[in-house]
């Protein structure tokens, strides 16, 4: 017989309140429940966080090594979306 | 009083010890590896109560022991745990249904103690209902699993059930220990927690198309010390080595 | 992009010491390689489990019980994050787990001893874990990216261990003289299997060359193995212990002490299933998988109705 130890379930961890949700591991578990349990179980052991979310792996759209050209080399030369781009008097002060 | 309260918070230790130490026989060798971390986790909170217990009762009790003194160095028959914790863990529908029993236990009676007028008492169980809350929750969607899992673990689960129900009684046997203590705001009055224990039970059962036991006749003898065989052997493993090198520190 | 091409990029990122990712082209030797060497090493924490456990319900104090209880619920975790490292690769843990259950698989020959006293928890603790982390450390800066976060989080979480470890060895070297042989007794049967731990000697480690290429290794087994004795030796001397060398000697010259090889041919005897426990250790594991095969069908059958109830 086929031995099955569950889908594989991204975790994230938010460690205090307000701050973002972070990527910390995965782990198996055969429903949403478990996967919640798991994940505090495995992740949290430590004071890590306040907070989890669990998605299963296969639910996660990730990008591909090919797309860092077309995806992210683009944005490279749009200094203008920063701030520094911008000339602002002296005499105005901080902007 | 001393007396009574030395007693109460022995049994309050005893229980978590041996439970303990029962379900630390899991660690290592659990169903898979998420749930042996799990179920280690839910040891270690239950030793932790265990010790503040313990130490509690070497305190009240005044003669210089230490919780250390009290776990290992006691005999069998001086023991007041509760008998379902000292049963063989079986397979783990048996160690998972009897979490499930004495969680649900435990939470009422954390909720009760929380409001005994004897401040440390109170405040273990400030920090044991959190705790248990979890556990609970990790032994009910358990036992919902199981029972409507595969015929095989309905099956499992079902029999740990009517294997263990005529222990369930005994957690709720009072004593002249109780008496003393209820009368004085201490301790909790085990009946009041019994109705809404066997409420939880019926809706746990019947989310996970588990059926009641029947008129079973139901085992005692924890508040007397008297055991299941299995105690001792639990004991001789557990204090081989304080007892062996009686002089040592650990 | 040719084959030749990825290649480029591969050795590119390597040089420029940057991490490889699960989704980037990598050679086949690197990924088989990289299985390989990590499913070792959640095989060895998962069956490292075992000789410890063999103390939790025979610790000495409650807090000596609930600190090994918490000890080797880690290792099961830093065997968890390096089975869903080697996942990330393509190889399933039922897969992984198949291997070591079969006995195809090998894990860290240490766990092959048996622990015969409490004594030996310290000493593994201190020893073993002492070794391993020498290791470790160095794998945090692996090329491989999965791996070496994972063992940026098993070396934060292992920094107890080691220490716990030696906090026994103190109590019982400082104890009572029952303690002291107890020990010392323990220093003397982990000594060389812990310098076994390094693996077998530079000039016959086959593995090693692409290992150090490719960043999946960044010491040679004879450095590390050096390394371990110079810092091990002041803390036995502390205990006031011995260690169990007749050679072991300060060399002025390299800085270094210069020791006596463990028996080589004892480490390939365990290696090849002929340790005190390899039978025992391998037996323990099947039999909980097998124990727990009912109840993972169960959770499988369970959450398959729920899918369905929702669907429905």
């Amino acid at each position: 017989m086929s031995d099955n130890q569950g889908p594989i379930w991204e975790v994230f961890v938010q460690k205090k309140a307000g701050q973002p949700f972070v990527h910390c591991g995965s782990l198996h578990a055969f429903d949403k429940e478990m996967a919640l349990q798991n994940a505090r179980d495995l992740y949290t052991r430590r004071q890590e966080g306040c907070a989890l979310w669990v998605v299963k792996s296969s639910e996660i759209v990730a990008s591909s090594p090919e797309d860092i050209g077309p995806f992210f080399e683009p944005s490279n030369d749009k200094v203008y979306r920063h701030p520094t781009f911008y000339q602002i008097p002296d005499a105005i002060g901080h902007m | 009083m001393n007396n009574e309260l030395f007693k109460y918070t022995l049994r309050l230790g005893d229980t978590n010890l041996i439970l303990g130490q029962r379900l630390s026989e899991w660690t290592g060798h659990g169903p898979f590896l998420e749930e042996d971390l799990a179920l280690t986790n839910i040891t270690l909170d239950i030793m932790g109560a265990a010790k503040a217990f313990l130490e509690y009762a070497a305190k009240i009790e005044g003669k210089g022991r230490t919780e250390d003194d009290l776990a290992f160095f006691r005999n069998d028959r001086e023991f007041y745990n509760a008998l379902i914790v000292e049963l063989p863990n079986g397979d783990y529908a048996k160690t998972i249904m009897r979490q499930a029993l004495v969680d649900t236990f435990d939470l009422y009676f954390y909720q009760e103690l929380v409001k005994s007028k004897d401040e440390t008492l109170a405040g273990i169980a400030q920090k044991s209902i959190k705790e248990v809350t979890y556990h609970l929750r990790h032994s009910s969607s358990w036992v919902e699993r199981f029972g409507d899992g595969t015929e095989d673990s309905h099956e499992k689960i079902q029999s740990a059930l009517n294997e263990l129900w005529r222990y369930t009684n005994d957690m709720f046997e009072m004593t002249e220990v109780d008496e003393v203590l209820i009368k004085a705001g201490i301790a909790v009055d085990l009946n009041l927690i019994k109705t809404k224990w066997e409420k939880h039970i019926d809706e746990l059962l019947a989310k996970s198309t588990l059926k009641k036991p029947e008129n079973a006749f139901m085992q005692s003898g924890s508040r007397k010390a008297i055991h299941t065989e299995h105690l001792a052997y639990i004991l001789s493993e557990m204090q081989t080595l304080p007892r062996m090198l009686p002089d040592a520190k650990w | 992009m040719e084959n030749k091409q990825f290649e480029d990029v591969f050795e590119a990122k390597l040089a420029k010491n940057e991490m490889i990712e699960p989704k980037d082209w990598m050679p086949d030797n690197y990924r088989k390689h990289l299985i390989r060497q990590i499913s070792q090493h959640a095989h060895s924490e998962i069956v490292g489990m075992l000789p410890e456990g063999n103390w939790i319900t025979r610790a000495p104090s409650l807090r000596a019980k609930v600190v090994l209880l918490a000890k080797v619920q880690d290792e099961g975790g830093h065997g968890l994050y390096l089975y869903t490292a080697a996942e990330t690769l393509g190889t399933g843990r039922d897969e992984l787990l198949e291997a070591l259950h079969t006995g195809k698989a090998k894990y860290s020959s240490i766990f092959n001893y048996p622990t015969l006293t409490w004594a030996d928890i310290g000493a593994v603790g201190w020893l073993v874990d002492g070794a391993a982390i020498m290791n470790q450390v160095m794998l945090q800066r692996t090329s491989y990216g999965p791996y070496a976060r994972a063992m940026v989080r098993i070396c934060k979480e292992e920094s107890f261990h080691q220490r716990q470890g030696y906090e026994i060895m103190c109590h019982l070297s400082f104890g009572t003289a029952e303690q002291k042989a107890m020990a010392q007794d323990a220093l003397n049967r982990w000594w060389f299997p812990t310098m076994m731990m390094f693996g077998p000697p530079d000039s016959e480690s086959p593995n090693s060359e692409n290992a150090l290429k490719w960043r999946i290794k960044r010491e040679s087994n004879d450095q590390l193995r050096q390394r371990f004795v110079n810092q091990t030796v002041q803390q036995v001397e502390y205990l006031g212990l011995t260690v169990p060398d007749p050679k072991l000697k300060w060399n002025e010259e390299k800085k270094g002490y210069d020791f006596s090889e463990p028996n080589w041919v004892e480490f390939k005897n365990v290696i090849s299933g002929n340790g005190p426990c390899n039978k025992e250790r391998l037996a323990a594991r099947n039999q909980a998988h097998k124990n727990g095969e009912w109840v993972r069908a169960a959770a499988q059958a369970f959450a398959k109705k729920r899918a369905q109830k929702i669907a429905a």
